[in-house]
């Protein structure tokens, strides 16, 4: 983790602790992990968890990803009591791969119990479906509740007809489950056919760092592909690619504005933009969900409060 | 004979699965299939040799064959850049599985790779995508696929071309999400323990078999290179017979149900909790 959280107030001053509104501890200060600055944890969290100074993009977990986009209270999570087993009974040393799953779901700072949250969302009252990675899960390797959840996920939305945003960050598959995560590469394509055969689109926004099976699968089978500045997206990880080549790879390889310069990626969109690009990219793609939202705007004008 | 497979352990297996007097993909099209004619070139930038393909004959029917092509010695190894594909070979790859659908051929694929090439100018190229793409066009892909795993099935690398109707391993092929070497770095953080995660893994034929991942075992009465060319002869005449019964049983059915069927395997494979009785929502 390039994120270092500081609980303690450092020695300068900064004259920013006047903020009293939000829930974060007010000494709680957090490091830049692109210019190194120290910054105030409110100030972050009122720019989206993006550097002030350098644009830096920290990095969030599935829920924040989800609650960054979403209306307000419009987040209806899907397959929460879909969780991990453990089909090959793998165990390194001591450690049982599914009691180490089952501790990071129990631990008080996660908010998912699997890798991947899905739900359905709104988006300036556009519905849409959402399927976000928590890199703080097993880096977000993709293993078969990861799979199942997505694969769910695509057969709801096409049958309601919803487009589906996927966010994603990865180290790739799943070890611990063996080849039933490597198939999860090809289950999460056949579930996103089902969304293509709806003609319904799928946007993939790819966020630092992804890599391995899902960069190389439903990430980037996607209609549109965006990615946030900076983030480090490839198949093979750089270390790998270091150790084949012997080597030190050029500053800026693996990036997403190397990947736009390299014509793999439709657009580089800052965070703070990503959420009217989705909403542009809906209104273009689903035209039926700008009618709704027109149709729901209408009845509000005439006094009517619209259901679901 | 069967006492001696029960003794051979997941790393002797590994071990015989990349020997280099093992035969090559090209070694069984040769012996399995009438008329191939290979066909080069992803038609953008170059021809990768680390994947051959081309139309070819089983009996009376046209099939379309790929496969990842290792070498057998140095020289042959640069030239096919060790069976690792790069970004253009799956762009070949990809093109030949659009022929085959065009025409309606079955499509045989073998697969005998560590894995796809990790090199920066596979990144450049768009390594991940050209794989995604690949897998993509077989989910959808218009007629029978049978594929079979002849020596390493190296990650994605593999399941680019791997993923089918009908997945065939001979006995002493490996399949794996990731290299024991690099699973025993990363999960046991010592490459030392790759017979030891080979094992956890269970990436050999018989386990793979016993998981349900993989629809039939070849039998190899001797590793397939030891008394070449007889043990090689009865591997392919073996693998001929099966071809030729499942692409029949594939047929059957038409193109929808083909598809369908297609769609239900992948999407079932997994093994999950669900806490809810009936899955929520």
């Amino acid at each position: 983790m390039r994120e270092i959280i500081f609980r303690r107030k450092p020695s300068f001053r900064t004259g920013r602790d006047d903020d009293q509104q939000s829930n974060v501890p007010d000494d709680m200060w957090r490091k830049c992990g692109g210019c190194g600055d120290l910054i105030y944890a409110r100030e972050l969290e009122r720019a989206h968890h993006v550097c002030p100074r350098c644009s830096y993009h920290f990095r969030l977990s599935a829920r924040q990803r989800i609650e960054l986009l979403a209306d307000a209270d419009s987040y209806e999570p899907w397959d929460e009591s879909l969780t991990t087993n453990d089909p090959l009974n793998f165990t390194t040393g001591n450690e049982r791969y599914i009691e180490r799953a089952r501790a990071i779901a129990a631990r008080s700072d996660n908010d998912a119990n699997e890798a991947l949250s899905s739900g359905r969302i709104e988006i300036d009252g556009r519905p849409l479906v959402v399927a976000a990675t928590d890199f703080s899960f097993m880096g977000a390797s993709m293993g078969s509740a990861y799979g199942e959840k997505l694969a769910r996920a695509c057969r709801r939305a096409a049958e309601r007809g919803l487009p589906v945003l996927t966010i994603s960050s990865s180290g790739g598959a799943r070890m611990q489950e063996g080849l039933f995560s490597l198939m999860q590469m090809a289950k999460t394509t056949a579930a996103f056919d089902l969304l293509r055969a709806a003609r319904l689109p799928h946007f993939s926004l790819l966020v630092d760092p992804c890599y391995g099976g899902v960069t190389a699968s439903y990430a980037a089978t996607a209609d549109i592909v965006i990615a946030e500045p900076g983030a480090r997206i490839g198949f093979a990880g750089p270390r790998v690619i270091e150790q084949v080549t012997r080597q030190k790879l050029p500053e800026g390889f693996q990036t997403a504005e190397f990947l736009l310069d390299h014509g793999l990626i439709d657009q580089v969109v800052p965070r703070a933009e990503v959420r009217a690009t989705l909403a542009t990219l809906i209104d273009l793609f689903v035209p039926q969900s700008l009618n709704a939202q027109q149709a729901a705007a209408r009845l509000v004008g005439a006094g009517v409060s619209s259901g679901g | 004979m069967a006492a001696e497979q029960q003794a051979r352990t997941t790393w002797d297996r590994v071990t015989i699965a990349r020997h280099p007097q093992r035969p090559r993909a090209l070694d069984f099209v040769n012996a399995i299939f009438e008329d191939f004619v290979e066909l080069h070139g992803d038609r953008q930038y170059r021809d990768d040799r680390a994947i051959i393909g081309g139309p070819a004959r089983l009996g009376d029917q046209s099939v379309m064959i790929l496969g990842n092509q290792k070498g057998r010695n140095t020289r042959e190894n640069l030239d096919r850049n060790f069976g690792m594909a790069r970004p253009e070979g799956y762009r070949k790859a990809m093109r030949l599985m659009r022929m085959g659908a065009q025409f309606r051929f079955p499509l045989i694929t073998f697969v005998d790779t560590p894995g796809a090439d990790p090199g920066p100018r596979s990144e450049e190229h768009g390594q991940a995508f050209a794989i995604a793409e690949c897998i993509q066009t077989l989910t959808t892909y218009p007629a029978p696929i049978v594929s079979i795993v002849i020596g390493e099935g190296g990650s994605g690398g593999a399941l680019a071309i791997g993923v089918a109707d009908r997945i065939l391993m001979l006995e002493n092929a490996i399949y794996s999400v990731a290299s024991p070497e690099a699973s025993a770095s990363i999960l046991w953080k010592d490459a030392g323990q790759a017979p030891a995660a080979a094992e956890a893994m269970r990436i050999s034929a018989p386990d793979l078999m016993e998981l349900g991942l993989i629809d039939r075992l070849i039998p190899e009465p001797q590793p397939a290179h030891d008394d070449a060319p007889e043990a090689f002869a009865r591997t392919a005449t073996e693998l001929r017979q099966a071809l030729a019964t499942l692409l029949d049983i594939a047929t059957a059915g038409g193109e929808t149900a083909l598809l369908r069927e297609r769609q239900e395997r992948y999407l079932a494979i997994g093994s999950w909790l669900d806490a809810s009785p009936n899955g929520n929502n």
